[in-house]
C-alpha cells in the first residue's frame, strides 16, 4: 500500500469518526432535552429498549450471528436486579448444602450489577453451546434455551411465578443524596446508564477486537487461518451482549418497578430483532431509532389489542423484502456515510 | 429411587408413553415438513406453528360452515394450507433467492406474528372444542393399559405419513429429483427440469404436513390461535438434535423425544417442559451436527 | 464438411455473461454445425467453461444472442433451454451423492425422442452396469465421467456440451472416452468440446476455437492444426 493510500484511508476513518462524533452528540443533546417535551417514562424505557437493541445489534451486526433468545438475558437480569431491589437475599442449593446470603434490599445501582453479572454468567453458559453451530442453527438454538430459561423464570420460587415481582423499589444513590423516585433524576440516570452502554459498545467495535469479530463476520475460515480463535471470540461478544442486555433488563425492572414473564418471553426476543431489523442491521444509530419507533407504536396502538402483533408482522416482512437497510441504514446509504 | 418407580402404576407408565408417541407423532410430522423444506429452499419456516393452527382451524371452519367432518378436513385443511403455502412461496420466499438464509427465518417469523395475531383477534386465546370422529370414539383394553381409539389411530397414521414421505423422497423419481436439487438445483434445472415449480410445491408440501399434524392435534388438544406458537420451538430443538440432513432422522428423532418427554412427565413432572432443551444442549457439546445431521 | 450455406445448429453472436458483479465473457462468436466435433481451446480462466454454462443459461446475467436451431434462447431460463435439445456434462461432473447410479443415471428427462438406449449406453460404458446400485460418488473418477456423459444420451438432447471430460483422468480411460465422442459423433451427436489437452481434442475434433480474456480470438479446422501448432503454443503457453 502507498503512503497515499494510508493517508487517505486514515483521512476516511477520520471522517467517518467525525460523523459519528456530531451524530453522538446532537442524539445526547437532543435526550437530555427531550423530557422536557415528551413523556419521561415513556422515555425511560424507549432507552432501555434502545441499549437492548444496540446489544442485541452487537451480535448480528457486527458478528453475524442472529440470536432469538436475547429475551432470557433481559428477563433473568430484570428478575435479579427486582429481586435484589426488594429482597436481597441468594438461596442457591438446597438446605443444608449450597450458598444462602441475606444482603437485605439493596442499592439499585449495586442490584443492577447483580442482573448484569446473572446475565453474563448466563451468557457464557448458552453462549458456549450457541457458538457450536451457525446461521439459522445459532438462531434456533438460542432461541430453544431461552425458551428453558422461560421455563425456569416460570417455575423459580423468586420470580413468583405469574404474578412476577411487583413494587420494587427505586431507591436512593450516593448515600440518599441522589433519589431515584424523582422521575427527572430517575431520567438522568437511565440516559447515564444508556450512555455508559452505548459508548462500551462504540468502543469495542472499533477496537482491534471489533475488526476481528468483523473479519469473523465475512470469512471465519480465513480468520481461523489467521490464527484468530474465531469461538473464543463469538464468545466473547456473545457474553458481552448478554451482559449489556442485562444491563437494559436490570435498569427496566428499576425504572418500571416490576420484573414479569412478558420481558424472559421469546415474542420480547422477536421485537428486539424487529427494532434492529427497523433501524438498520449493523447501524450505530439503527437500534435506537428502531426501539423508539417500536416502542412508540406499541404505545399509541395498545388499545388495538392483537393488531399490534399483525402490525409487527408485517413491518417484519416488509423489512425483509423490501427495506432490508432499515432506516439509518437507508439514510447513511443515501448520504454515503457511516452512521 | 427404586420404591417411586414401583409406585407408579402401570396404567399411568403407559398412558404417558401413549400421550409421548402422540406429541412424538406432532413432533415428527412438524420437524419432517421443516426439513424437507430446509432442503430445498435453506429456509427455516419459522411460520410452521402458525400453519400447523390453520390446518387445525381449517378442520373447524369444515365442520362448523360446511358440515364437512374429521376425514374431509384430514383431506382438505392440508390441500389449502398447501395452496396458501404456494402464494407465501410464490409471492415472498422466492425474492429472497441469493441472500443470507436469516431473512427467511425473519420473514417466516412475521408470517407467524400476522397469522397468530388475526386468529387471536377473532378468537381470542381459548381453545374451540373439535370431537372426536364417531369411528374412533371409545377404546380398547389392551390388557396393560387402556387404549383410547383416537390416540392409537394419531401414532399409527403419522407413522404411515411419515414413511410414506420418507418412501416418496428416497424411492421415488420425484423424490431423485428433490434429493438432486437439494443437492445442485442449477445443474437439475439445466437437464431440463423446472426446479422453481419443485421448490414452490415443496413449500406446498412441507406446509400441508403441519395442517395435517394440525387436524389430528384438533380432537386432542383443542383448537387454539396459540397452538402452535410454543410448540414450534420444542421443534426446532428437535430439528437441531436431530439434524436436518435426513428424513428418517427427523422422523426417529421426532417419536424418540416425544417418548422422553412423556417419560419425564411420569418421573420428574417439573422437568418436562425442559427435558428436550436439556437433551439438545447434550447433543451440542457431544455431536454438533446433531444425531443424524452430516457436519455443517 | 456440410454445406457452409446452412444454418448452424447453435450460433452465439456478441454472448456476454456476469457470475454476479464480475463480467466473463465479453462477446464470443462461434457457430457450431450439425454433426460437428468443435472444441474451445485456452488457458484457465480464459472463459470456456462460462461459454458452455452461458448456453445453457446457467450464469447470472448474460447479453446477445445465442441461436439453437434458429431459435433465440437468450431469455429463456435453463429447463427451457434443455427441453430444446442441448444436454451439459459439466467440468465437475455434477454426479449426485444422494442418488445412486441408476438414479443418476436416469435423472435427465427425455426431452426430445431418439436418445440412446439404456442398452447401448452400458455397450459404451459396461462399468456403470455393474454398479447400478452403488452410491453415485463412490465411483472412481472415470467411472462417474462416463456417468456424467451416459445420463445425458438417454435424454434425445443433440448438441452435448462436455467440458473437459479427460480431466484427471488415467491414459486408458481418456482412450475409452475419445472413442466414445468419434462413436456419437458416428450416430450424428454433435459435441461442444472444451479441452485443455489438444492433443486427445486433435483425436475427436472437427474444428477449434481459442479463447482468452473471454473472447474467440482465433479458430482454424483440425486438418489446419499442424500449421497452427506454434500459434496454439503461445495461446495456450505450453
Amino acid at each position: 500500500m502507498t503512503a497515499h493510500a494510508i493517508s487517505s484511508s486514515a483521512a476516511i476513518d477520520a471522517a467517518k469518526r467525525r460523523d459519528e462524533l456530531i451524530a453522538f452528540a446532537v442524539l445526547f443533546l437532543v435526550l437530555a432535552a427531550a423530557p422536557a417535551v415528551i413523556y419521561p417514562f415513556f422515555l425511560m424505557q424507549a432507552l432501555c429498549f434502545a441499549l437492548f437493541a444496540c446489544a442485541f445489534n452487537l451480535l448480528i451486526g457486527y458478528v453475524g450471528l442472529l440470536s432469538f433468545g436475547h429475551a432470557m438475558f433481559l428477563g433473568l437480569a430484570g428478575y435479579v436486579s427486582a429481586h435484589m431491589a426488594k429482597v436481597g437475599t441468594i438461596d442457591i442449593g438446597s438446605a443444608n448444602f449450597g450458598i444462602h446470603l441475606n444482603f437485605g434490599p439493596m442499592n439499585p445501582l449495586v442490584a443492577i450489577l447483580f442482573g448484569v453479572a446473572a446475565s453474563a454468567i448466563l451468557g457464557v453458559l448458552t453462549g458456549a453451546l450457541a457458538i457450536r453451530r451457525q446461521g439459522i442453527y445459532f438462531a434456533m438454538i438460542t432461541l430453544a434455551l431461552s425458551q428453558m430459561i422461560y421455563f425456569f423464570c416460570l417455575q423459580a420460587p423468586f420470580t413468583h411465578g405469574e404474578d412476577g415481582i411487583q413494587g420494587v423499589p427505586q431507591g436512593k444513590l450516593l448515600l440518599g443524596h441522589i433519589d431515584l423516585s424523582q422521575q427527572t433524576t430517575m431520567y438522568y440516570f437511565v440516559l447515564a446508564i444508556f450512555v455508559v452502554g452505548f459508548a462500551i459498545i462504540h468502543r469495542v467495535v472499533n477496537s482491534p477486537f471489533g475488526d476481528v469479530l468483523k473479519s469473523i463476520r465475512e470469512n471465519e475460515p480465513r480468520a481461523i487461518s489467521l490464527g484468530y480463535k474465531s469461538d473464543q471470540y463469538k464468545l466473547a461478544a456473545f457474553v458481552l451482549s448478554a451482559a449489556l442486555v442485562g444491563l437494559a433488563g436490570a435498569t427496566k425492572s428499576i425504572v418500571a418497578q416490576n420484573a414479569s414473564l412478558t420481558d424472559v418471553h421469546f415474542a420480547m426476543s422477536g421485537e428486539v430483532v424487529l427494532m434492529t431489523l427497523v433501524g438498520g442491521l449493523g447501524t450505530f444509530f439503527g437500534p435506537i431509532v428502531g426501539a423508539f419507533i417500536i416502542v412508540a407504536m406499541q404505545n399509541y396502538l395498545a388499545g388495538f389489542g392483537q393488531w399490534v402483533q399483525v402490525i409487527q408482522g408485517v413491518i417484519f416482512v416488509a423489512c425483509v423484502l423490501a427495506f432490508r437497510r432499515g432506516i439509518v441504514g437507508e439514510i447513511a446509504h443515501r448520504l454515503g456515510i457511516s452512521l | 429411587m427404586m420404591i417411586p418407580i414401583l409406585n407408579i402404576s402401570t396404567q399411568a407408565l403407559f398412558g404417558q408413553l401413549l400421550l409421548g408417541l402422540i406429541n412424538g407423532a406432532f413432533y415428527a410430522l412438524l420437524s419432517l415438513g421443516l426439513a424437507v423444506i430446509f432442503g430445498m429452499l435453506n429456509i427455516v419456516n419459522f411460520a410452521h406453528g402458525a400453519l400447523y393452527m390453520v390446518g387445525a382451524f381449517c378442520a373447524y371452519f369444515l365442520l362448523n360452515l360446511f358440515g364437512l367432518g374429521y376425514w374431509w378436513a384430514l383431506l382438505i385443511a392440508p390441500i389449502v394450507v398447501g395452496a396458501l403455502g404456494v402464494v407465501i412461496e410464490r409471492t415472498m420466499l422466492q425474492r429472497l433467492a441469493g441472500l443470507d438464509h436469516l431473512y427467511g427465518l425473519l420473514l417466516t417469523f412475521g408470517l407467524a406474528l400476522i397469522i397468530q395475531g388475526v386468529f387471536q383477534n377473532y378468537f381470542g386465546s381459548s381453545g374451540l372444542p373439535y370431537a372426536i370422529p364417531p369411528e374412533l370414539q371409545g377404546g380398547s383394553n389392551l390388557g396393560f393399559m387402556y387404549l383410547p381409539n383416537y390416540r392409537g389411530w394419531v401414532v399409527v397414521f403419522s407413522l404411515v405419513v411419515c414413511l410414506a414421505t420418507w418412501f416418496m423422497i428416497e424411492r421415488t423419481k420425484l423424490g431423485a429429483y428433490l434429493r438432486a436439487a437439494t443437492e445442485n438445483p442449477s445443474l437439475v434445472r439445466a437437464f431440463g427440469i423446472n426446479v422453481p415449480l419443485m421448490i414452490t410445491l415443496t413449500y406446498g408440501f412441507g406446509v400441508g404436513l403441519a395442517a395435517l399434524a394440525g387436524v389430528l392435534a384438533a380432537p386432542i388438544n383443542q383448537v387454539r390461535p396459540l397452538m402452535g406458537a410454543d410448540f414450534i420451538i420444542v421443534v426446532f430443538a428437535v430439528v437441531v438434535i436431530g439434524g436436518m440432513g435426513s428424513i428418517m432422522g427427523s422422523v426417529v428423532t421426532g417419536f424418540m423425544l416425544g417418548v422422553v418427554e412423556g417419560m419425564t412427565k411420569v418421573f420428574w413432572p417439573e422437568a418436562s417442559n425442559t427435558v428436550v432443551f436439556v437433551i439438545m444442549a447434550v447433543v451440542l457439546l457431544i455431536k454438533p451436527a446433531g444425531l443424524f445431521g452430516r457436519t455443517a | 464438411m456440410l454445406d457452409a450455406t446452412s444454418q448452424p445448429l447453435l450460433e452465439l453472436a456478441g454472448l456476454q455473461a456476469w457470475y454476479g458483479e464480475s463480467h466473463i465473457l465479453h462477446g464470443v462468436d462461434l457457430d457450431v454445425r450439425a454433426g460437428e466435433v468443435v472444441t474451445l481451446l485456452g488457458r484457465n480462466g480464459a472463459g470456456k467453461t462460462t461459454t458452455l454454462k452461458s448456453i445453457m443459461g446457467m450464469v447470472g446475467k448474460r447479453a446477445g444472442s445465442v441461436r439453437f436451431e434458429g431459435t433465440e434462447t437468450i431469455h429463456m431460463s435453463s429447463d427451457r433451454i434443455a427441453r430444446l435439445g442441448i444436454a451439459l456434462c459439466p467440468e465437475e461432473r455434477g454426479i449426485f451423492s444422494s442418488l445412486n447410479v441408476e438414479e443418476n443415471l436416469m435423472l435427465p428427462p427425455q426431452v426430445r425422442p431418439g436418445g440412446l438406449p439404456l442398452d447401448q449406453i452400458f455397450d459404451l460404458f459396461p462399468n456403470l452396469k455393474e454398479r447400478l446400485s452403488s452410491q453415485g460418488t463412490k465411483l472412481s473418477g472415470g467411472e462417474q465421467q462416463m456417468l456424467a456423459i451416459g445420463r445425458i444420451l438417454r435424454t434425445g438432447a443433440t448438441l452435448l456440451m462436455l467440458d473437459e471430460p479427460t480431466e484427471g483422468l488415467a491414459p486408458v480411460i481418456i482412450q475409452q472416452i475419445g472413442h466414445t465422442i468419434r462413436k456419437l459423433k458416428a450416430q450424428g451427436f454433435t459435441i461442444l468440446l472444451v479441452e485443455q489437452n489438444f492433443r486427445f481434442a486433435s483425436t475427436v475434433a472437427d474444428r477449434y476455437y481459442v479463447m482468452e480474456h473471454g473472447k474467440i480470438i482465433d479458430g482454424f479446422a483440425n486438418s489446419e492444426l499442424a500449421a497452427n501448432m506454434d500459434k496454439l503454443h503461445t495461446y495456450l503457453g505450453v
